[in-house]
């Protein structure tokens, strides 16, 4: 079989598969929303669709599938059409560049899992997609001509804007850690030293809490959903949306979500890395048993930053305007060029 | 009077200034609600039993001898919605009068118990029945056949109504 064939096969039976689980782990993220919230309230939530309510999701997505698809009289019908489906494809786009856990070996075949992770823009890739994301919620905003939707989509890309600096900055110092754009570099960076314990957390604490709050913003995710402020824009951007055009921005929302989480994962809290090195649990590197081990590490750090995403959405107050430019400016970005600056230094003095 | 001096930064201190602290003190509350004890009802499962001073649908009590109406048509004059329509009829029994049709328009109902108050022979209460759902508007139109009930079932609300005789 010739070699380029082999590889457009592989990406994309992966690229099917994690489409599939993009929804998959977007209805899960709908799931625990419902439940957590529910159990934050004093409340049981759904319970009635398939066992303890975890049919729950599809049933809303079906629900959605029913509904009729208004389209405003005097909207923009080809980017009022288009916006949702650019956020969507966005949304997933950014996971070509995202490995899930170690490789696997075959014969002499390296399979690696995730489409491109070793490919060497990745965060490169990762920060233009996330800020082309605006694009889709800001033409949402615009071609609904109506204007707390308008107010919303601009709302959104003065968040991100703003926000992005900072998360660019704070991945400037992983980046001077590493000496690589690639993400599978990052990862194995923090997995092969310090026996799997050289989480960037522990180096660089202040990077981290920079880009967890900026992924909160990036995501449109309370304390920073001002795009979508139910009490004063009515629902902000998606106002007119409706029907599977309202579930796409909603899938896109979730997916973007569990691509913040998958990123802090990878870039601070060490990857796939095992407590333990994995030589002492006899396991062999690039067999499909430490693989397994490694995806169930990362899987698990990934669905604990979820329950934090949502559990923060429960208990803090949306930001006000002011409020969230003045720490997006004030505060953020001169913290994360002071942090850049002080890894810079310390790159050069230790190393 | 200067209120400009009473600004954000000068309320609060060093740790509330961070927000970190707060927040986390804010995240610890919503986790310990999560373990808490739930209130919620399982609703059809679970059914909400009320006490006899509840006003549900509204019935008329039946004894083994037949209803207690005598047809004499007050309910249908107090009634602030004009939800009842009473006819009455004659029979050669002990009880003369009773009623030929007897019906309590639910849409119009608003559970307000003066029918009851005002009923000289008890023979028209509230029951404890709270769901009502009607698949068109003439289901909600109830005639005597729905609104008998059984004298043994409304123990409850009789005993109340006693307490206020």
């Amino acid at each position: 079989m010739p070699e380029i064939l082999w590889i457009v096969i592989e990406a994309s039976v992966k690229a099917l598969a994690l489409v599939a689980g993009i929804q998959l782990m977007a209805a899960l993220n709908v799931y625990l929303e419902r439940k957590i919230s529910a159990f934050a309230q004093g409340r049981i939530g759904p319970n009635r669709v398939g066992p303890f309510g975890t049919l729950q999701p599809f049933a809303d997505v079906f629900k959605l599938f029913m509904k009729e698809d208004i389209v405003p009289k005097n909207a923009d019908k080809f980017f009022h059409a288009l916006a949702p489906v650019l956020s969507l494809s966005i949304a997933i786009a950014v996971w070509a560049v995202i490995p899930f856990s170690s490789y696997i070996q075959i014969g002499d075949r390296i399979i690696y899992l995730g489409i491109a992770p070793d490919i060497n823009i990745g965060l490169l890739y990762i920060l233009a997609m996330t800020s082309v994301g605006v694009y889709g919620i800001t033409l949402a905003g615009w071609s609904s001509n109506n204007k707390y939707s308008l107010l919303g989509g601009l709302r959104s890309a003065a968040q991100m804007i703003s926000y992005e600096l900072s998360m660019g900055l704070a991945l400037v110092g992983v980046v001077l850690i590493t000496g690589s754009l690639a993400m599978n570099d990052i990862v194995n960076d923090q997995v092969n030293n310090w026996g799997g314990w050289r989480w960037n957390i522990f180096i660089q604490p202040v990077g981290f809490i920079i880009f967890l709050i900026a992924s909160f913003a990036e995501t449109n995710r309370a304390p920073f959903d001002l795009p979508e402020a139910e009490p004063e824009l009515v629902g902000g951007f998606n106002t007119e949306y409706s029907g599977m055009k309202f579930g796409m921005f909603f899938l896109a929302e979730y997916a973007n979500m569990t691509t913040s989480a998958v990123l802090i994962v990878l870039i601070y809290l060490g990857g796939w890395a095992l407590p333990v090195p994995p030589e002492t649990l006899g396991l062999e590197q690039g067999s499909i048993l430490l693989a397994a081990a490694h995806f169930g590490v990362f899987f698990a750090k990934v669905l604990l930053l979820l329950f934090f995403f949502i559990w923060v959405r429960w208990s803090i107050p949306r930001f006000r305007y002011d409020q969230l430019m003045n720490l997006g400016w004030k505060v953020l970005l001169p913290l994360a060029l002071l942090n850049v600056l002080v890894t810079a230094l310390g790159v050069i003095f230790l190393k | 009077m200067n209120n400009t001096k009473n600004t954000e930064s000068e309320r609060m201190n060093f740790w509330e200034k961070l927000y970190i602290p707060e927040i986390a003190r804010g995240l610890g509350l919503t986790l310990a609600e999560m373990f808490k004890p739930k209130f919620t009802r399982q609703y059809p499962e679970e059914r909400w039993e009320p006490e006899g001073s509840y006003r549900g649908r509204p019935v008329l009590v039946n004894e083994e001898s037949g209803e207690r109406c005598v047809a004499c048509g007050l309910c249908s004059r107090v009634c602030p919605a004009l939800a009842i329509e009473v006819q009455a009829g004659e029979t050669e029994r002990e009880k003369e009068r009773f009623p030929t049709k007897f019906e309590i328009n639910m849409l119009r109902c608003i559970y307000c118990g003066f029918c009851e108050e005002v009923c000289p022979e008890e023979a028209i209460v509230m029951s404890k029945d709270y769901e009502l759902v009607f698949q068109s508007q003439d289901d909600a139109i109830m005639d005597k056949e729905k609104l008998l009930v059984p004298v043994a079932q409304l123990q409850d609300r009789l005993e109340f109504l006693r307490q206020y005789r």
